[in-house]
């Protein structure tokens, strides 16, 4: 485990996309971003659900950061709480980066 | 219908389907004595045909089912299979094919891949093609469900290999899990028997030891801690020698729908062993089967519950298990899953566990599953008056 935390701490140049065996989608019914995978679903609540939404293999995750700050520009300085997020959806392989 | 007290249900706090299981079919060209299918599949007339199923796909997403089992049976004999994935994938769901592998083949892991089919789960019977053949009564199936498993991950798929655990096999976990390492498994399920239908009729040949289930156990954590995360390994415990009920479904009718090769809509893959008159998808929208029906009210939230459930402080963790099991070990659906210490009924399962764990020379007989045996159970079944055993598609 601590292999993993050390692996995955985030520099903010990487380029984080969804892992290829999950579907990240916006479900209406329950009124959430999931992430889909064999026989199960992660709903994602609404902060992660808008960063991981984000994730799409180009952006950086400095452009990241400046995209989710200007998208809600009243919440203050987002670039910790992304950068945290990001650590743990790298370690539950959520995402992957390059 | 028995046993289904009506009650008033606040609809605000029924939740949508999220799972849809689509059993397309109870053909299967393996006789599996621990399958989960009800024991008179022979009872049930022609299966759902194509525009029927595409149907109740479109219903069910638009309810906000997102996970979509293709099971059976065995699902591949169907062959407008592709077409489902295809109609699957537009809609939405996020498709699992569950399957034996046999009736499959490169060129159809392919062509599903291409249709939008998003993972399969390939079964195994054991580590070996010997105890596989007398498991599954088929010879060729190993080689085969090897070759398959292969093409799944050539294919690019995730895969989930499952091997339902027994007293047979249960002593091979650490051959089994290195079968699945060598076949690059991304998910390895370890499930062992759950005694329902035909497990049921087979618990004495079945049940594995406490020795056998510490063993198994010891070992998996071993490989675990050994290999890490990198395969992922689920051991799904027999609950009988649980002292708590398993939460089971989550609750009933609470976000799980399978709909049946007949059509029948049911709260969880063994609800045919209760004795309910299940809706059906042919007659009955689905919106109106899973918000209105009696038989998915009955056992929702917990007014329905009898002591000990009634005033335990773990209703709302276990929602008193497993309705089919209270029903099948106790004669009422509404006791308490007697899994349960607190149970008047655990007697029952500690019987069983007796059976289990005594020294015994000659191995039980088993009842394989398939057309035959279960019309010969219907057939020797003095309850049943109103049986049809006519044009039954299984076989």
């Amino acid at each position: 485990m601590s292999e993993l935390l050390q692996t995955s701490g985030m520099d903010r140049t990487q380029v984080p996309r969804i892992e290829k065996h999950f579907r990240f989608q916006w479900e209406p019914a329950q009124d959430c971003y999931v992430l889909l995978y064999p026989e199960g679903m992660i709903k994602m609540n609404g902060s992660a659900g808008e960063i991981l939404a984000v994730c799409d293999g180009e952006r950086s995750i400095d452009d990241i950061i400046d995209l989710l700050q200007t998208k809600f520009p009243d919440a203050g300085d987002l670039a910790d709480d992304i950068l945290e997020f990001l650590t743990v959806a790298h370690e539950k392989r959520w995402i992957a980066v390059n | 219908m028995k046993s289904a007290g009506s009650q008033s249900t606040d609809r605000a706090a029924i939740g949508p389907p999220l799972w849809l299981l689509a059993e397309l079919t109870y053909r299967c060209p393996l006789q599996c004595p621990y399958c989960s299918n009800p024991l008179d599949i022979a009872n049930y007339g022609a299966e759902l045909d194509t525009e029927h199923w595409l149907s109740v796909l479109t219903q069910a997403r638009e309810l906000g089912a997102a996970q979509l089992g293709f099971s059976g049976g065995e699902p591949l004999v169907r062959k407008d299979l592709e077409v489902l994935v295809e109609s699957a994938r537009s809609l939405g769901f996020y498709s699992n094919l569950i399957t034996s592998g046999v009736g499959l083949s490169d060129q159809r892991v392919g062509a599903l891949r291409e249709a939008g089919l998003d993972h399969i789960q390939v079964s195994f019977q054991s580590s070996d093609s010997e105890l596989n053949a007398l498991l599954s009564g088929s010879h060729k199936a190993f080689e085969h469900k090897l070759a398959m498993a292969r093409s799944v991950k050539a294919h690019g798929y995730p895969m989930v290999l499952n091997f339902v655990l027994h007293r047979h096999n249960i002593d091979q976990v650490d051959k089994i899990l290195e079968l699945c390492a060598q076949l690059n498994a991304d998910y390895v399920e370890l499930a062992n028997t759950q005694y329902h239908g035909w497990a049921l009729k087979n618990r004495e040949a079945l049940m594995p030891s406490e020795e056998q289930l510490g063993r198994a156990e010891a070992v998996t954590n071993a490989y675990r801690k050994q290999h890490g995360e990198a395969m992922k390994i689920y051991f799904v415990i027999p609950d009988y020698y649980e002292q708590r009920p398993k939460p089971c479904m989550n609750g009933w009718a609470s976000m799980f729908l399978t709909v049946a090769p007949d059509g029948a809509a049911l709260p969880c893959h063994s609800a045919r062993d209760l004795p309910i008159a299940f809706p059906n998808v042919r007659d009955t929208p689905v919106r109106d089967i899973w918000y209105h029906s009696e038989p998915f009210n009955a056992y929702r939230g917990n007014d329905w519950m009898q002591e000990p459930c009634r005033s335990c402080p773990e209703k709302d963790i276990d929602f008193g298990g497993c309705r089919c099991q209270a029903y099948l070990l106790t004669g009422d659906a509404r006791n308490a899953d007697p899994v349960c210490d607190k149970s008047p009924h655990r007697e029952r399962i500690d019987e069983a566990l007796l059976q289990a764990n005594h020294y015994r020379q000659e191995p039980s007989p088993m009842l394989f599953r398939n057309m035959a045996n279960s019309r010969d159970l219907i057939s020797s079944d003095t309850n049943s008056s109103d049986i049809i055993t006519s044009d039954t598609a299984g076989d």
